[in-house]
């Protein structure tokens, strides 16, 4: 059984990697952008973290990326990375990241020719399947922003919403 | 159709609930949860279920399984028997007239939308209002809200404090002469606060409302009697108070039940068909279309009765117990900001808490790791969250099978969170 001093918990310090906690004590892409060309909320109902994530294009590019999430460190931290990394990306290449880290996150090792960058620090969170959510919410998120530009059905607003409310 | 079940009384024993002999009745309370011993800290959502209960709902599938109310033969009266059996004890044990004034649902969210849609939709015109308050939880905003769509009807608010208690004296304000409806919860999921139901009834009665409580977390935590409450609707579910999921109760005043038209249609509900049209059955299966739970209402009555043995004054004695030490044992924790009356005499043992440091998810994480459940969220009350200026809080939610060992541990794995990530934040 578990005491006081007994503290040290190998998959929680897995979960809660250093560069995981740095993105979460400061997240990148709390900004405001000059231009928004893409606009949409993430919602996940079961823990009340919501995100914002405006998005600039310079023709299939993305220019920008602003993100301003209020949740849980790990939806924080994802949301952070993907601040991050995204910024001179073409669409497509932001939709494979991505979709790989969505595989990662079910436990699928990402592509080898594929840089995912502090990403591998959030590895963890797949042994938490209750904590997958909160990691996934701005890449699922920015999967439907891409979708609905590429479609050209794109208003510039939308909502994801992960799942359902539980009781 | 209609079998002669007489109510035993439902009586309070008058010592204190003895958490040893309760916790071996529990057998999911001998797990571990990755490696630890289970504290189950999240009652509020669903308790657990005592052997008796699983053992009834498993001896009637050996022994008495039938279709209740259509057989002919010796095992079909024995289920029927069963399952009207367990409706008088419900009866008995909230203090309803009779029987037929208890009704079966699948849930208490399914007992409030049939109210809505049953009773509000008859009744509703445009411009009448429907007073809630602002620490329901969805299931009592959501099928108002649909009931007023359909009717036109408006729906208002009463306030609440900064402590989390209802303003009742903003009720001249808020009740009008046009409210036909009062909802309201007896005891909040979030801030744990015990409504006044008796008062707030008899307030909507003077004004000729109807009051409909939602008795969720009330019933399975204190003695409720329908009458004193002044409730003409209560609802609520087998599972929170030790029974199975799927089975929900509806108590409704016989004449308002009565004059309702039915909610669903076929099965149970029905007198007579013809090609031409159809008649209703009597109460209470007007509104029980279909085959039942019975099973599940079986298993609601040995919940029932377990219940009572243990006696609801001394379930509530227990739970103001644990939650005062509760609230000491959190105040030793400076970055803890507990919401909710400061008395535990105004509470159900429900603690709803943030720590200014952590997010209730990361919380609600490393005290898993150590083998306790508690709830991170909205707890489905986004209003009254967003009242509180909070998109989540998490909640430890208590009930017989807890002891001060439970608290302790829970305090516990709050002070190694707060190592966790005081060292590294």
């Amino acid at each position: 059984m578990n005491t006081p001093e007994h503290t040290h918990d190998v998959e929680l310090d897995a979960l809660y990697r250093d560069t995981v906690l740095d993105h979460f004590r400061a997240p990148r892409g709390h900004k405001v952008l000059d231009r928004i060309d893409l606009v949409r909320e993430g919602h996940n109902p079961v823990c009340g973290d919501r995100l914002t994530m405006s998005v600039k294009l310079a023709g299939n590019a993305i220019e920008d990326v602003a993100v301003h999430c209020k949740g849980c460190a790990i939806s924080v931290a994802s949301a952070s990375m993907l601040a991050e990394m995204l910024p001179g990306m073409s669409i497509q290449e932001a939709q494979r990241l991505a979709e790989a880290f969505r595989q990662m996150m079910h436990g699928q090792p990402p592509p080898s020719d594929l840089d995912i960058g502090d990403l591998d620090a959030l590895e963890g969170v797949k042994n938490f399947p209750v904590r997958v959510k909160c990691a996934l919410l701005a890449w699922m998120t920015l999967i439907d922003a891409l979708r609905a530009a590429e479609s050209g059905t794109n208003s510039t607003t939308g909502i994801t919403n992960l799942e359902q409310p539980g009781n | 159709m209609n079998p002669t079940v007489v109510a035993a009384p439902v009586e309070s024993a008058a010592a204190d609930i003895d958490v040893v002999r309760v916790r071996a009745d529990f057998p999911i309370l001998k797990r571990t949860i990755h490696g630890s011993p289970l504290i189950y800290l999240d009652s509020a959502a669903t308790t657990q279920k005592p052997e008796c209960v699983i053992n009834a709902i498993s001896e009637h599938y050996r022994r008495t399984n039938a279709n209740v109310h259509r057989g002919i033969y010796a095992l079909s009266a024995q289920a029927t028997d069963l399952y009207e059996g367990a409706r008088a004890r419900v009866a008995s044990f909230i203090g309803a007239g009779s029987p037929e004034e208890i009704v079966f649902t699948r849930n208490t969210t399914e007992s409030l939308n049939l109210i809505a849609s049953a009773w509000g939709a008859a009744h509703l015109k445009p411009g009448d209002e429907i007073l809630l308050t602002e620490m329901e939880h969805h299931s009592n905003l959501v099928p108002w809200f649909l009931v007023a769509k359909r009717t036109g009807a408006v729906i208002r608010y009463l306030p609440i404090g900064d402590d989390g208690t209802l303003l009742l004296d903003r009720w001249e304000e808020r009740f009008t002469e046009r409210t036909r409806i009062v909802s309201v919860t007896h005891v909040s999921n979030v801030l744990g606060v015990i409504n006044p139901i008796a008062e707030i009834a008899a307030r909507a009665h003077r004004g000729g409302a109807i009051m409909v409580v939602d008795g969720a977390q009330g019933v399975p935590h204190t003695t409720v009697d329908v009458t004193a409450l002044g409730a003409d609707f209560l609802a609520f579910s087998a599972h929170k108070m030790l029974g199975p999921t799927g089975v929900g109760v509806l108590y409704g005043r016989r004449e308002l039940l009565d004059a309702m038209e039915p909610h669903l249609g076929g099965g149970d509900m029905i007198r007579t068909v013809t090609f031409n049209g159809a008649t209703w059955n009597d109460l209470p299966w007007k509104f029980e279309a279909g085959t039942p739970d019975v099973a599940g209402v079986i298993g609601l009555g040995a919940a029932v009765d377990y219940l009572a043995a243990l006696g609801m004054d001394a379930v509530r004695r227990h739970e103001i117990s644990l939650t005062r030490y509760a609230l000491e044992r959190l105040r030793e924790l400076e970055t803890i900001e507990v919401y909710g009356p400061a008395d535990p005499a105004r509470r159900a043992g429900v603690i709803a808490f943030n720590d200014r440091q952590i997010h209730p998810h990361d919380l609600a994480t490393v005290l898993d790791r150590r083998g306790i459940a508690i709830r991170a969220g909205h707890h489905c009350a986004q209003p009254l969250l967003e009242r509180l200026g909070r998109s989540a809080t998490a909640r430890a939610s208590f009930y017989v099978y807890n002891d001060r060992q439970d608290v302790d541990q829970f305090i516990t794995g709050l002070v190694v969170a707060e190592k966790f990530f005081g060292r590294r934040l």
